[in-house]
């Protein structure tokens, strides 16, 4: 198996007649994922790349079967795509839209909570479980079928890190990138759990970065429910306080935070952490004996 | 975005939470006039976009007449956190009792927007979070309550005793929310929050950052934008579809992606140099990107050595090499340049580079080493 994607998911792409939807459609397509349905308000009728284009998540559903949906519209319509995803019964969402407004992710979480609809993004590169199914913008030939899952808050940054365990041969179920927005879907516990759960998955890397207290989080979590061997690393080891490095998630504020405190808090339960990305694999290797 | 102390109390005053009498000056003359009219003894406060003006000097209480362009002359042109202090706030002094912390702003664990409120206002609320976390009372909110009048009591009733008190501070505590929503705020502070002489609460301080996410639908806030120089230089590369923040050391850095920039970074310290700059420039082999790049990087003058760091995924590394040839063909780069390309297509794009005599490396960390000794011998 792997997490979250797989041969079963039936994908829909949301702006699908966009610059970055056709295009990523296209990919993902040719990756091998069961691209089932597009939508794009208006355009209802037309096809990009084969995929049939309806005007609304209900009846690309309906016409489908559609389960998990990627969303590629602008930043400020993104709230509603996740609305219209959710309210149609998709299980699963991916938002890659960057730039969107904290307010609006607020204020659409307790309806998903409410239809149990998870969510990965906003702003966030997607996922992967290779040779199964792509759902996002990660560059496919990269990755490599196996036993390491994968967790991140930074894209080109995931892509340095598996093309590491990829060159030393080390395969993942699944890759999964989190995104770096203050307000976010799946974050590191419950993928943690998911990894957990998922008898293919024998390692797990987590790729933190400098901001918040989700890593400290994680790494509590992973000394109550984790027994999989983990390894981490963290990002902006030598950012200066206040700055933001891109990421909105990424600041670090008045002493809370800083990379510093986030590798104590992985060492402390035993989580091996590398100073620099080439360590990982040897970390790898070593905790997966 | 931050807005100066004086413009949050604006916004506030707006929405009928009660500040202090005050009147923005820029010059000694306009502050004189100011205390003049509000009357004896006034508060002189610097106006910048930084925490920590109390402790730099930048906050003083006139008592005299005297004192007043006294003090105003010697914080207008004050540095602080690197602002120049540019204009004053001369506030009206207000005698009052006890002081209080409450500020409105994201929790990512909830999900929502969390209120937090202490009785140990009137200090740095950092300090308080450290020393004593459990004198900070937080409450979440429900986004499709919104902050209802219970919880609005709940919150007064965990700061006063007093009934009217009780009751004046549900009320501004909800007209503090409905700023931060309708405003899309990151953050709204009042501290201290304090309780005058006459027994009314009354807003001393004010801060508020916004989303610059939802700065799009908030034209009155964007208006209120003052970027500094650095700022301006992090925005101009923005509309270029750049990431840019100075540092301050004299590796150049170029990278793509915001993850992979900042590891980049942290592997220069690792083995001991020090960056010039966070750059990302996304996901593009662009020729005039990294032209505009280039040209960035070298604007800062103590940069003795450019760093590229590129991982191709969806953007081919060979179509990246075409792109930086064509850009070095155009602009004159004086400094010594290191390139690392890895991912798709590298090895093409590594024999392009080649012909091209620049020097490549294999790994990140070849890279940095290399630059670290390159800008050792200029």
């Amino acid at each position: 198996m792997s997490i979250l994607v797989n041969q079963n998911t039936k994908l829909l792409v949301q702006g699908i007649t966009g610059r970055d939807g056709s295009f990523h459609a296209g990919k993902m397509k040719a990756y091998g994922t069961n691209v089932v349905a597009g939508v794009s308000p208006g355009k209802g009728g037309q096809t990009v790349d084969g995929i049939p284009v309806f005007n609304t998540v209900e009846a690309a559903v309906l016409a489908t079967g559609a389960n998990t949906s990627i969303i590629f519209v602008p930043a400020h319509l993104a709230a509603d795509a996740i609305l219209e995803a959710s309210e149609a019964g998709i299980e699963l969402v991916i938002a890659i839209s960057e730039g969107v407004p904290t307010l609006d992710m607020v204020k659409v979480m307790p309806y998903l909570v409410k239809k149990g609809t998870k969510l990965i993004g906003p702003n966030c590169p997607g996922l992967i479980s290779p040779d199964a199914a792509l759902v996002g913008i990660l560059p496919g030939n990269i990755f490599l079928k196996g036993n390491v899952g994968l967790m991140s808050r930074s894209g080109t940054l995931t892509y340095e890190m598996v093309y590491q365990l990829t060159s030393n041969n080390i395969g993942q179920s699944t890759c999964v990138g989190i995104g770096g927005d203050p307000v976010a879907g799946l974050y590191y516990l419950e993928l943690l759990q998911m990894f957990q759960d998922d008898p293919e998955t024998e390692a797990i890397v987590l790729i933190g970065e400098i901001g918040g207290d989700a890593e400290e989080r994680a790494a509590q979590f992973i000394q109550d429910h984790v027994t999989k061997p983990v390894v981490a690393f963290i990002a902006g080891q030598s950012a200066p306080p206040g700055k933001r490095m891109g990421h909105a998630g990424a600041i670090i504020s008045s002493g809370s935070g800083t990379a510093e405190e986030k590798i104590k808090a992985f060492e402390r339960v035993g989580v091996k952490v590398a100073r620099i990305p080439s360590e990982i694999p040897d970390l790898l290797k070593e905790v997966m004996k | 975005m931050k807005i100066h102390e004086y413009q949050a109390k604006e916004i506030f005053s707006r929405y009928r939470i009660p500040v202090t009498n005050e009147v923005v000056c820029y010059t000694v003359e306009e502050a004189v006039t100011a205390a003049e009219k509000l009357g004896l003894p006034v508060v002189v406060k610097a106006q910048v976009l930084a925490g920590g003006r109390g402790k730099a000097g930048g906050v003083k209480l006139a008592r005299t007449k005297e004192e007043v362009p006294e003090f105003a002359g010697k914080i207008l042109g004050m540095d602080i956190k690197g602002y120049t202090v540019e204009k004053i706030l001369i506030a009206q002094g207000v005698k009052f009792s006890s002081e209080f912390y409450v500020g409105l702003t994201i929790d990512r664990n909830s999900k929502s927007v969390i209120f937090m409120a202490s009785s140990e206002g009137g200090v740095e609320i950092e300090e308080v979070a450290k020393e004593n976390p459990d004198a900070i009372h937080k409450f979440i909110i429900d986004p499709d309550l919104g902050l209802t009048p219970f919880l609005a009591r709940k919150i007064a009733f965990a700061l006063f005793t007093d009934f009217s008190l009780v009751k004046q501070g549900a009320d501004l505590f909800q007209k503090l929310y409905k700023i931060f929503m309708d405003t899309d705020s990151s953050l709204v502070e009042i501290n201290p929050l304090v309780i005058t002489s006459e027994g009314q609460l009354l807003a001393l301080d004010g801060k508020m950052n916004f989303d610059d996410n939802a700065l799009f639908r908030q034209p009155e806030i964007e208006a209120l934008n003052e970027p500094t120089e650095d700022e301006l230089k992090e925005l101009d590369a923005k509309e270029k579809g750049l990431t840019y923040i100075r540092l301050d050391g004299s590796i150049g850095c170029m990278v793509n992606g915001a993850g992979l920039a900042m590891a980049t970074l942290d592997l220069i310290k690792y083995f001991g140099g020090e960056p010039a700059n966070f750059l990302d420039i996304g996901g593009s082999s662009n020729p005039q990107k990294v032209i505009d790049a280039m040209n960035l990087i070298l604007s800062d003058k103590n940069v003795k050595v450019v760093m590229i760091n590129i991982f191709g995924g969806i953007t081919r590394c060979d179509d990246v090499a075409r792109g930086l040839i064509i850009a070095l063909e155009k602009i004159k780069v004086e400094v010594p340049i290191v390139v690392r390309l890895s991912g798709t297509n590298s090895k093409e794009g590594l024999e392009i580079l080649k012909q091209a005599n620049l020097p490549i490396v294999e790994t990140m960390s070849q890279a940095a080493q290399r630059a670290i000794e390159l800008c050792a011998k200029n």
